[in-house]
């Protein structure tokens, strides 16, 4: 499905001429990258199921979003940056979280709104940061992690360090004026930065078709000469593919690219969704046919590359760690009450 | 024999250096011709002749500065003229009245003859100073601080090729190149994220917005993105962001580009909010900002830039936090801000000639607020008025009232006064807008009320 504006379509303009990467293939993955991309989507997915479940017991409050379902955007992607490099995105942010290797523990202990939680408790889910691990929130207002990752982006190559800056943001973010300033911006000062829409087809309950004018959303850096790719989000391989083609191609100092993952998300918009927009059928049809986890699996097993034995293996450990950061969001201490007036401001006036 | 007057060539203009005469008597010009290079505040404009003739005087000498609006510069005989003798009239325009076709009669101070400088400033400590506009002090803190730390650059419309639209920023692209001055795209939104992503990313911004009216469009970055993230991330995500640019009514430009911002910002737990007035102020708590791990968002004023005071010479830094006695006194407290202070310090000098003792108070940071010298002013005087160039409702003089009934009430012999702006957009017609804005006789009348005077 790897699609980009550079295939000639019947009905498609003429492809302007200027310069835009090749197709990306699919990653060819080794067994250890294999089981490692297989450990985390199935981590992410998991947790998220524990996160839905503490919310359900009122141990989660305020807004919570989950990635279920589009678990291979992030984790391909992520496999193909090195550290020193930034990431940003919106508040559906736990899964990048994890796929940053930031640790479960903080993470649900931040959900639970405890003191050792990544953000001390004051941040919730959507407002978790990693300065250590290069990410960069989390961040509440749709579509603001566009600039602020075209910001980090700018510092990487006003630094000169070769790194590179990824910013995710959904297919309803896409339709926010500062995208397009974004857009501008990074590719006049071509700035190192990878815009990826995860396209999981509904901005709450507002389809694409019925909020986009242009819904090949790949396309839409076309007047700003960012070249743009269409890419299986379902398919980790593609997705993996996809990005180490996209890094090489910034990091190269050819600008910003923007990658559309055509992802899903099993789950409402927010626990609070009840997902009226859509039937049944259209999410089964979804999890039956296109899950990333069991394609994954499949390949694996269909490949050789691992036994039943060794993913089973796999899902207990990662069982285990979900039900230990569960455990001990729900067991540690709420910020000490001084807290609320600690990380106003750094200095002292 | 028709005279050209030196026009008005930007909303604030008052006076202006004839840089250069293209044109000598004699000569005949067309309609159109560049006839002289005028310096104003912002640019140095060309000057065309409007009707063609000849030369017949210049009356003023090129390279004369400080040339008023309306002073006549030239005369050119119409061609039915040419053949009248040229006889130049005494150049008065030095001793003569500006008469600012184009401009209000204002009541804040316009030039640097305003009483700016009446009043010594007790907290300073004496030392070598320089004589310079608020405008030259902005400049050269960026510049000091550009040249000791690399990770300081300066983004905005203008801000290089251009010079900047106030010249806030000139020189600063041939000192520091492209890569540290950097213009922008007319997208307030999109590099007000840009710039605190940056910051976020370990670099320190200083982003230009070419007014804070224009700064509404990227507010949601200054406020969700920049001041909160530091409080949201338990004290791991550092912000150390300036963002600066004029602020509040500059001169006949409406509703929608005059307006004060300081209680906006001030409001925000997260930042920190300076609005100074003197260029020795503007100067110090510019290198301060810039050297704050905090974000910070410097307000300046349109109508200062042109004003000169004493700056210390060498590595001036002024500590945020803390407001400043402009003039001591003994009978009622002037609280102001930014312009403000230049009106107070006005009505201060006539309340000395009716026996009223004023002591002036620039608070110069917004936030945090250094209340600390305000009460204690008022432990003094027992008698307040807040002095605002913005609205009244929900304003800087609304939260220093608060503060003093709630910390204060047992120093107060009189009910605190606010002297403010009209609660109402700002008007373009010159005697409207007069009407809306602050005045020194409102303030005078004021602090009699406070006094029972």
């Amino acid at each position: 499905m790897a699609r980009s504006t550079g295939r000639k379509a019947a009905s498609a303009p003429p492809i302007p001429n200027w310069p835009r990467p090749d197709e990306p293939e699919r990653f060819v993955a080794s067994r250890d990258q294999l089981l490692e991309m297989y450990r985390q989507m199935v981590l992410i997915r998991r947790f998220e199921e524990r996160a839905g479940q503490l919310y359900g017991m009122g141990q989660i409050g305020g807004f919570c979003h989950l990635y279920i379902g589009q678990e291979a955007v992030v984790v391909g992607l992520q496999a193909e940056l090195i550290k020193g490099d930034s990431i940003i995105t919106g508040y559906r942010d736990h899964g990048h979280m994890l796929a940053c290797g930031i640790s479960s523990k903080a993470v649900m202990a931040e959900l639970t709104g405890r003191a050792a939680g990544i953000s001390g408790g004051k941040g919730g889910s959507m407002h978790m940061f990693s300065v250590e691990h290069g990410f960069f929130g989390g961040h509440g207002i749709v579509a603001a992690q566009v600039p602020l990752g075209a910001g980090l982006g700018f510092a990487h190559k006003y630094k000169n360090d070769g790194h590179i800056a990824v910013t995710y943001f959904g297919d309803g973010a896409s339709n926010q004026g500062q995208v397009y300033e974004s857009f501008n911006m990074a590719e006049l000062w071509k700035l190192p930065v990878i815009f990826v829409i995860e396209n999981n087809q509904y901005a709450m309950g507002t389809s694409v078709n019925r909020a986009s004018s242009e819904d090949q959303l790949y396309r839409r850096g076309e007047s700003f000469r960012v070249p743009g790719l269409q890419v299986d989000g379902m398919d980790v391989l593609a997705v993996r593919g996809a990005a180490k083609l996209a890094v090489e191609w910034v990091r190269g100092g050819n600008g910003p690219l923007l990658l559309e993952m055509k992802t899903y998300r099993y789950r409402g918009h927010s626990m609070s969704d009840p997902a009226k927009y859509r039937s049944r059928d259209e999410v089964q049809a979804m999890r039956e046919k296109s899950d990333p986890i069991e394609g994954l699996k499949k390949l694996i097993l269909e490949g050789g590359h691992a036994d039943e034995a060794a993913l089973k293996a796999i899902d207990r450990d990662v069982r285990d760690e979900v039900a230990e950061a569960a455990d001990f969001a729900l067991e540690a201490p709420e910020p000490a009450l001084s807290e609320l007036h600690t990380d106003v401001l750094l200095g002292t006036y | 024999m028709p005279q050209i007057l030196l026009p008005a060539m930007s909303p604030t203009m008052e006076e202006g250096t004839l840089a250069k005469w293209l044109v000598a008597v004699g000569d005949v010009v067309k309609p159109g011709d560049v006839i002289a290079e005028i310096e104003t505040d912002k640019a140095t404009m060309e000057l065309e002749a409007d009707d063609g003739g000849t030369v017949t005087a210049l009356l003023v000498a090129g390279g004369s500065e400080g040339v008023k609006v309306g002073t006549p510069i030239i005369t050119i005989a119409g061609e039915d003229e040419a053949e009248t003798p040229a006889v130049a009239p005494a150049p008065k325009f030095t001793t003569e009245e500006p008469k600012a076709v184009s401009l209000p009669e204002r009541e804040t101070p316009g030039d640097d003859n305003a009483p700016v400088a009446a009043a010594p400033a007790p907290d300073i400590a004496p030392g070598p100073t320089r004589r310079q506009t608020v405008r030259e002090a902005l400049r050269d803190a960026m510049a000091e601080e550009m040249r000791t730390d690399q990770t300081v650059f300066v983004m905005g419309e203008e801000v290089a090729e251009y010079q900047g639209a106030y010249k806030v920023t000139q020189g600063l692209l041939e000192e520091f190149g492209g890569s540290r001055v950097i213009d922008t795209p007319i997208t307030e939104y999109g590099f007000a994220g840009l710039g605190t992503g940056a910051a976020m990313g370990g670099l320190k911004p200083i982003v230009e917005f070419m007014t804070f009216n224009f700064a509404m469009q990227a507010i949601d970055h200054i406020i969700n993105s920049a001041a909160k993230t530091l409080y949201m991330s338990g004290g791991q995500m550092r912000c150390p962001i300036v963002f600066r640019g004029p602020n509040g009514a500059a001169s006949r430009v409406g509703a929608q580009h005059s307006q004060n911002y300081g209680p906006w910002y001030a409001s925000v737990p997260g930042l920190i909010v300076l609005a100074p007035y003197s260029a020795d102020d503007a100067k110090g708590l510019l290198k301060a900002a810039i050297r704050s791990p905090d974000p910070v968002v410097f307000l300046e004023n349109e109508l200062l830039y042109g004003q000169s005071f004493d700056v210390p010479e060498g590595d001036h830094v002024v500590p945020i936090g803390k407001a400043r006695i402009v003039k001591a006194g003994t009978d009622v407290t002037l609280v102001s801000y930014s312009i403000g202070v230049g009106v107070a310090l006005q009505a201060a000098e006539t309340l000395a000639g009716l026996g009223i003792n004023a002591e002036v108070i620039d608070l110069r940071t917004l936030r945090p607020m250094d209340t600390a010298t305000v009460l204690e002013s008022l432990k003094k005087t027992n008698r307040m008025v807040v002095v605002e160039e913005g609205w009244p409702t929900c304003s800087i003089a609304s939260e220093i009232m608060a503060v003093v009934m709630e910390k204060g009430f047992d120093d107060l012999d009189a009910p605190v006064l606010r002297v403010t702006n009209v609660d109402v957009p700002l008007p373009y017609a010159a005697n409207l807008e007069k009407a809306a804005l602050l005045k020194a006789e409102d303030v005078v009348t004021a602090a009699r009320t406070v006094c029972y005077k």
